[in-house]
């Protein structure tokens, strides 16, 4: 395998405080070395990096990649491309596919076209529930032994308290942490969006903030209780962001993940009836993503995820209350994040390192997110500056439903590079 | 009249109405009123033309009132009424639309289960579309009726209060009606268990009025909605009798009022439940006036959808 040398970036890694103009060695699929002016071995691959940013690998830790079941909206491998391209080394693939990430094999499969893919690293969530039924507990052992590193259920909620609980003590056995959907399926039926004015004059059935509220609490007391990990999943509403600060304010084990369309757009973008804003949990009010956004400054949220989900344009072409939940983001995180948060000002580049990359390798304690001598070669050479247009027909994802189709974005990746190989480089 | 004034291509809602346009099919539908008080029920306004009624939830008299309407203007029509929703089966509504264009029909009247539906039609072929209802969204020439019922019973909308009262939350009814009361200038009260309110719906600019008694000393006139019996079921509230007891628009209660309201119901009516029968039958109660101005109402947004002026409307229509 070819070493690489990036040369002249501005070297990010938050993991370690480091910002400085340096270059950046990689070989036999590690971080070699860092400084100025490194040496070059003959054989390495040199890519000029002057004007951009180098940072470790963005680490995605919720996506729907559809294999198996629906490989027809997206597959392993398509979404591994997509995520290359979208700047993340890596994405943590939830396990509602059809059938279930519930058992060993299941996890072996996705980790086996993972590797055939050989683009971004994806690592399997298995099932809290079988079948994600919710009653019986999957066997977190064995999902762990076959590469899971998490559990979820996520796409449903866990509806009992119970098995929330006995979830979070038995995967403290693994030292894996429980990632739940939070939403109270009572309050939340037949929604189709946010209870709010726009769901009144559309005339749709609203879900109110407190069904994810609700759950929210329910999980933080059981973290409490237990003192397992629980990692809460898509945060959309203030409600939520207060119920995590206080919770972290005492020191609970309790972890949470924010969407850019959740700190991006409101519940206005459903007007027209427009189901690429349709999702669960739904777009809030302005106050919800305000909320969101400096739960994403003050470190609240720990992380910035997507929850990609992808559909085919048949299922969402039809009207609102039959059209399914969920928008892709690999492709448009990055520049979502760099232009709402980094250049409106509210974090820096290297916050948003921090909360793309460094903070989700620790929270489901990942190879990557830091750029160490030692570390795995998971970095990604960004672009912040060149202003671009989403054009959904030129993703690498094999769906097109996206909210953001000719919204005008600033900064993307240049070149992913994957245990020490380049996985995507931008088409200039 | 207001020349060069249009309605564009649909009718989905009230709410994307200026307060001229709303006006504009009002006085249209006046002329319109004669037509079916003469022996011979027809004007050629819409000869050629063909309409198709796609019903995909149970209606007996928006359909039947439609196709009057239809049917006085000499348009061809077809009546598809399936009890399928694409949810479940058959064919998706996107499908539904392009078979139709491909067919050459000049306006489809729909009603849909789905809120958005009628302007999901609409965005997708070039025939005009009419919403005769779509889910909890809007029933806009409902709320065209019961205005013109109004204006013809008070000569103006401006600063009439005229409170809704009942399922607001489920209510297509009560949107258009809020929406096309608030742009002439009438004010809106709201009516009804706190269950069955929207959330936000004091910001659309309507008064909410806790109680039925707090209605009827506010208003007007009562424009009392239907109450869906499985609303129980769902938990909304706990009984029918209490229903009565509590919202129902009794002579007891209209007794009580500082002058006579009118009363407007949309059809088909509990009696017993939301209504008393005495006040349904009584004389103040406008509720078959109302189903004569459908046809009326209907017919001016056929006719103004199809292009024709307000002017040859006026001039009785013989053109």
């Amino acid at each position: 395998m070819r070493p690489i040398l990036i040369r002249g970036g501005r070297l990010l890694d938050p993991s370690r405080g480091t910002d400085e103009v340096a270059d950046l060695f990689l070989a036999d699929g590690k971080v070699q070395a860092s400084g100025r002016d490194l040496g070059r071995p003959d054989d390495a691959l040199v890519l000029e990096a002057a004007g951009k940013v180098v940072c470790p690998g963005l680490i995605d830790l919720h996506v729907h990649l559809r294999e198996p079941g629906q490989e027809d909206v997206e597959t392993v491998a398509t979404g591994a491309m997509a995520a290359a391209a979208g700047g993340f080394s890596a994405v943590c693939a939830m396990p509602n596919t059809d059938p279930v990430t519930d058992n060993q094999a299941a996890v072996g499969f996705i980790v086996s076209q993972a590797q055939r893919a050989g683009k971004a690293r994806v690592y399997p969530i298995g099932a809290i529930s079988l079948g994600q039924k919710g009653q019986q507990l999957a066997e977190f052992g064995e999902l762990v032994g076959a590469g899971a590193v998490a559990v979820s259920d996520d796409g449903k909620p866990v509806v009992s308290s119970h098995l929330m609980r006995t979830a979070l003590e038995y995967a403290r056995t693994f030292g894996i942490p429980v990632a739940d959907h939070c939403e109270d399926p009572t309050l939340s039926a037949g929604g189709a969006m946010h209870e709010g004015l726009v769901s009144t004059r559309l005339g749709l059935k609203g879900i109110p903030a407190a069904a994810e509220e609700i759950m929210v609490a329910r999980d933080i007391l059981l973290s409490e209780l237990t003192g397992g990990h629980v990692h809460l999943c898509h945060m959309s509403t203030r409600g939520s962001v207060e119920l995590i600060r206080r919770a972290k304010e005492k020191g609970l084990r309790v972890t949470a993940e924010a969407c850019p369309h959740h700190f991006t757009l409101t519940h206005e973008a459903c007007e027209g009836y427009n189901t690429n804003a349709k999702m669960n949990p739904p777009l809030r009010e302005p106050e919800d993503r305000e909320a969101v956004r400096q739960g994403l400054r003050d470190g609240t949220i720990d992380v910035i995820c997507t929850d990609h989900a992808p559909h085919h344009y048949d299922a969402k072409e039809r009207e609102f209350d039959d059209a399914p939940n969920g928008i892709i983001g690999l492709e448009t995180a990055l520049g979502l994040a760099i232009t709402e948060l980094v250049d409106s000002g509210l974090i820096t580049l290297a916050d948003l390192v921090l909360r793309m990359s460094v903070m989700p390798a620790r929270i489901f304690n990942l190879p990557g997110g830091t750029l160490a001598p030692g570390a795995a070669a998971d970095v990604v050479v960004l672009d912040p500056e060149t202003p671009w247009t989403v054009r959904p027909e030129k993703f690498y994802s094999r769906s097109r439903n996206t909210p953001f189709a000719g919204r005008e974005l600033r900064g993307g990746a240049e070149t992913t590079i994957v245990r020490g190989q380049v996985v995507f480089q931008r088409r200039s | 009249m207001s020349g060069g004034l249009s309605l564009g291509k649909d009718l989905v809602g009230l709410e994307e109405l200026s307060a001229d346009q709303v006006r504009l099919i009002l006085d249209t539908a006046e002329p319109f009123k004669e037509v079916s008080e003469r022996a011979i029920k027809k004007v050629p306004a819409l000869r050629g033309k063909t309409i198709v009624n796609l019903f995909f939830e149970a209606s007996t008299r928006t359909r039947i009132s439609f196709e009057f309407a239809e049917k006085r203007l000499s348009a061809d029509t077809v009546n598809v009424a399936t009890a399928a929703s694409s949810v479940s089966k058959g064919e998706t509504l996107v499908d539904t639309a392009r078979n139709l264009e491909a067919m050459r029909i000049d306006m489809v009247v729909i009603r849909h289960g789905a809120s958005g539906a009628a302007q999901f039609l609409g965005q997708r072929i070039r025939s005009n579309v009419i919403n005769a209802g779509d889910g909890k969204h809007e029933h806009p020439t409902q709320g065209l009726l019961d205005m013109l019922t109004l204006r013809d019973r008070f000569g103006r909308l401006e600063g009439l209060k005229v409170a809704i009262c009942g399922d607001i939350l489920h209510s297509r009814v009560a949107r258009s009606n809020i929406w096309g009361l608030l742009k002439v200038g009438a004010e809106v009260g709201v009516c009804g268990p706190a269950t069955l309110l929207p959330r936000n719906v004091h910001e659309l600019g309507v008064t909410i009025l806790p109680r039925i008694e707090d209605a009827i000393q506010w208003a007007d006139a009562l424009n009392v909605l239907r109450l869906q019996l499985e609303r129980m079921q769902s938990g909304f509230l706990p009984s029918l009798r209490e229903y009565n007891r509590v919202f129902g628009v009794t002579t007891e209660r209209l007794a009580r009022a500082p002058k006579d309201l009118l009363i407007l119901h949309p059809g088909p009516m509990n009696r017993g439940v939301e209504i008393d029968s005495d006040v349904a039958d009584g004389p103040h109660s406008v509720i078959l006036p109302q189903v004569t101005n459908g046809v009326a109402v209907r017919m001016a947004v056929l006719y103004l959808l199809a292009g024709g002026s307000p002017d040859w409307a006026q001039g009785g229509g013989d053109a």
